[in-house]
């Protein structure tokens, strides 16, 4: 089935559609790829820890709850894929459909972040935040268990500033598309928010077992 | 030149999506049940949730990132970071896990 194509505009910097898009989507990538370089050294940072301190490490992280992560999870995963129907109906030029599922995908977003609070909350009550009221047993893995919640506290924390982030974004987007703004009715736009939401993603895709689903 | 055009852009078929999205759950739940396998291994445990953590994400940016059906300058760009990225996990873990090999006095 073909599907009818939303029409585009080219500008006059751009020898044809085909270039414009290009220029467009690679530009994205490249910021894309400084992000993953970012995010790879937080990762590299905790792969080290990991390694040297197994033990204290699976300790500290029974005190992650598995099913609000697994929940967690699965609302991200189903924000990427709301987030891929919007960027299809934005190509196919259809304002409503792409509306909807763009309010869909923010609200998944803000639950993510609704859940993660209740988690960081958590973390509070039972003295699990890094600094002078810390408290862990057994007393031994004390202070490695200290650095695991330093590392789940960044790692979760910058993630959590990306999906922030991201709900501004769609926001600002979804704002455009409803007054009809001339710059969101080419459907780049939207297929760039598409990149950065889905990255947001794999990133939490990496988080989720490293962090809650370490085995012994 | 400011007229509206046409260009050839693939637009994936929702039921790609959908099939993507249900292959992303299945793989969750694997990694999940994976995490309560009786006994220790360790090892074993790792390399399964890595692994699968890595093709949940090359489904993600093959599908829903459209780089399948990208141009080969986005191949490039993409597998770029990625590469780099290995680039950088190979020296820094290299490092620290062949420490011991060579044991030298006060260095721990």
């Amino acid at each position: 089935m073909v599907q009818e194509q939303a029409p585009q505009k080219l500008g006059i910097q751009f020898e044809d559609l085909q270039q414009q898009n290009e220029s467009y989507i690679v530009g994205m990538w490249t910021f894309l790829v400084t992000e993953i370089m970012f995010f790879g050294a937080v990762f590299a940072t905790y792969l080290v820890y990991r390694v040297a301190n197994q033990e204290a490490f699976w300790e500290a992280h029974r005190h992650l709850s598995i099913p609000l992560g697994f929940f967690n999870t699965c609302v991200l995963l189903t924000s990427s894929l709301t987030m891929a129907l919007t960027v299809h109906y934005a190509q196919r030029g259809l304002r409503k459909q792409q509306l909807l599922w763009l309010f869909v995908t923010m609200a998944l977003a803000m639950t993510f972040l609704v859940v993660k609070g209740f988690e960081y909350h958590h973390k509070f009550v039972e003295g699990l935040v890094p600094g002078p009221n810390f408290r862990f047993e057994p007393a031994e893995y004390f202070r490695v268990a200290q650095l695991f919640f330093s590392l789940y506290f960044a790692m979760t924390g910058l993630h959590a500033l990306h999906v922030a982030i991201g709900v501004l974004v769609m926001g600002v987007l979804a704002i455009l598309i409803a007054i009809r703004h001339p710059s969101v009715q080419d459907f780049i736009p939207v297929e760039l928010v598409g990149l950065y939401w889905h990255f947001v993603d794999i990133v939490w895709i990496f988080l989720f077992p490293l962090l809650y689903l370490i085995p012994r | 030149m400011s007229d509206e055009q046409h260009s050839h852009v693939h637009i994936v078929p929702i039921r790609v999506y959908l099939l993507v999205y249900v292959a992303l759950l299945v793989l969750l739940v694997l990694t999940v049940g994976a995490a309560y396998l009786p006994g220790h291994h360790t090892t074993l445990n790792n390399i399964i949730a890595l692994t699968i953590a890595i093709v949940k994400a090359v489904l993600v940016v093959l599908y829903f990132m459209h780089v399948r059906y990208s141009t080969r300058l986005t191949w490039l760009w993409a597998s770029a970071g990625f590469f780099w990225l290995v680039i950088m996990f190979i020296l820094t873990l290299g490092d620290y896990f062949t420490r011991h090999w060579v044991p030298v006095q006060g260095w721990e």
